[in-house]
């Protein structure tokens, strides 16, 4: 099978709504497919990598240890908007794993480089 | 070329599906091929078969229904996140022990395997969404 360069594209907080949630699940399958997989993570999209959710008064899943399974996946490029942590007051210190932050136009120009780009 | 679509929200409260629809008639009408059409999130909700809007409105379940008819086109719906919204064929309700069937005509429902697959194939797949 031919191996396409996937980014995903994650521009929504992590609870709220299901988007992060179910874009993880298509994450994990395109990984499971081995697609060349990329995250990008902009505006509330950062608050998904940010350290110690707790979500039990919400009664629902968190996000933190599923971040850690995406290296079992070898999943490793995770991009994150630099002004979109410094809009929320957020540094690559508070993020619960390991990430590459570059400015708004440097991920565009990884975009461009991008066979399919799936947003949520 | 070859298109995919992917279409993220459901019909009525958005109008990312009837935005999608009317792109794959452009699509069809410049003469090229529609790979699949995969509904996830909300969108999984365009292929509920008892929809039923008032009369001098549109009805975007069986629009797509008949797209899928006319132009022989595969429209996939996430099975997560149809099991999440209750939408069911004949086999999830057996699997489920559901006791009835809701997908519309034209529809299958599958896994997101098929979601990556037209990702693959397509020369572009474009995404309608929030």
């Amino acid at each position: 099978m031919s191996v396409k360069k996937f980014m995903f594209v994650n521009r929504k907080a992590p609870y709220g709504t299901i988007y992060a949630w179910e874009a993880l699940e298509v994450v994990l399958i395109a990984a499971a497919f081995e697609q060349d997989v990329s995250l990008a993570f902009l505006d509330d999209g950062v608050f998904q990598l940010k350290k110690g959710h707790n979500t039990k008064g919400i009664d629902t899943k968190a996000f933190e240890k599923t971040w850690g399974a995406l290296e079992d996946y070898d999943i490793t490029k995770l991009y994150v908007a630099a002004e979109s942590l410094a809009e929320r007051g957020l540094t690559a210190d508070d993020l619960a794993v390991p990430v590459e932050v570059l400015s708004r136009s440097e991920i565009g120009k990884l975009m461009e480089e991008q066979d399919v780009i799936l947003s949520f | 070329m070859k298109f995919a679509i992917l279409v993220n929200e459901g019909p009525y409260t958005h109008e990312a599906s009837d935005t999608a629809y009317q792109f794959a008639k452009a699509v069809l009408a410049k003469g090229h091929e529609i790979f699949r059409i995969f509904f996830y999130h909300d969108g999984v909700n365009n292929a509920t078969r008892l929809t039923t809007p008032p009369q001098d409105d549109r009805n975007i379940v069986s629009r797509w229904s008949k797209l899928a008819e006319e132009h022989k086109i595969d429209l996939v719906v996430c099975v997560a996140a149809a099991q999440r919204r209750g939408i069911v064929d004949e086999g999830e309700m057996k699997r489920n022990g559901k006791d009835a069937t809701n997908l519309a005509p034209g529809f299958r429902i599958s896994g997101l395997g098929q979601l990556i697959e037209a990702g693959i194939q397509c020369d572009r797949l474009v995404v309608f969404g929030d």
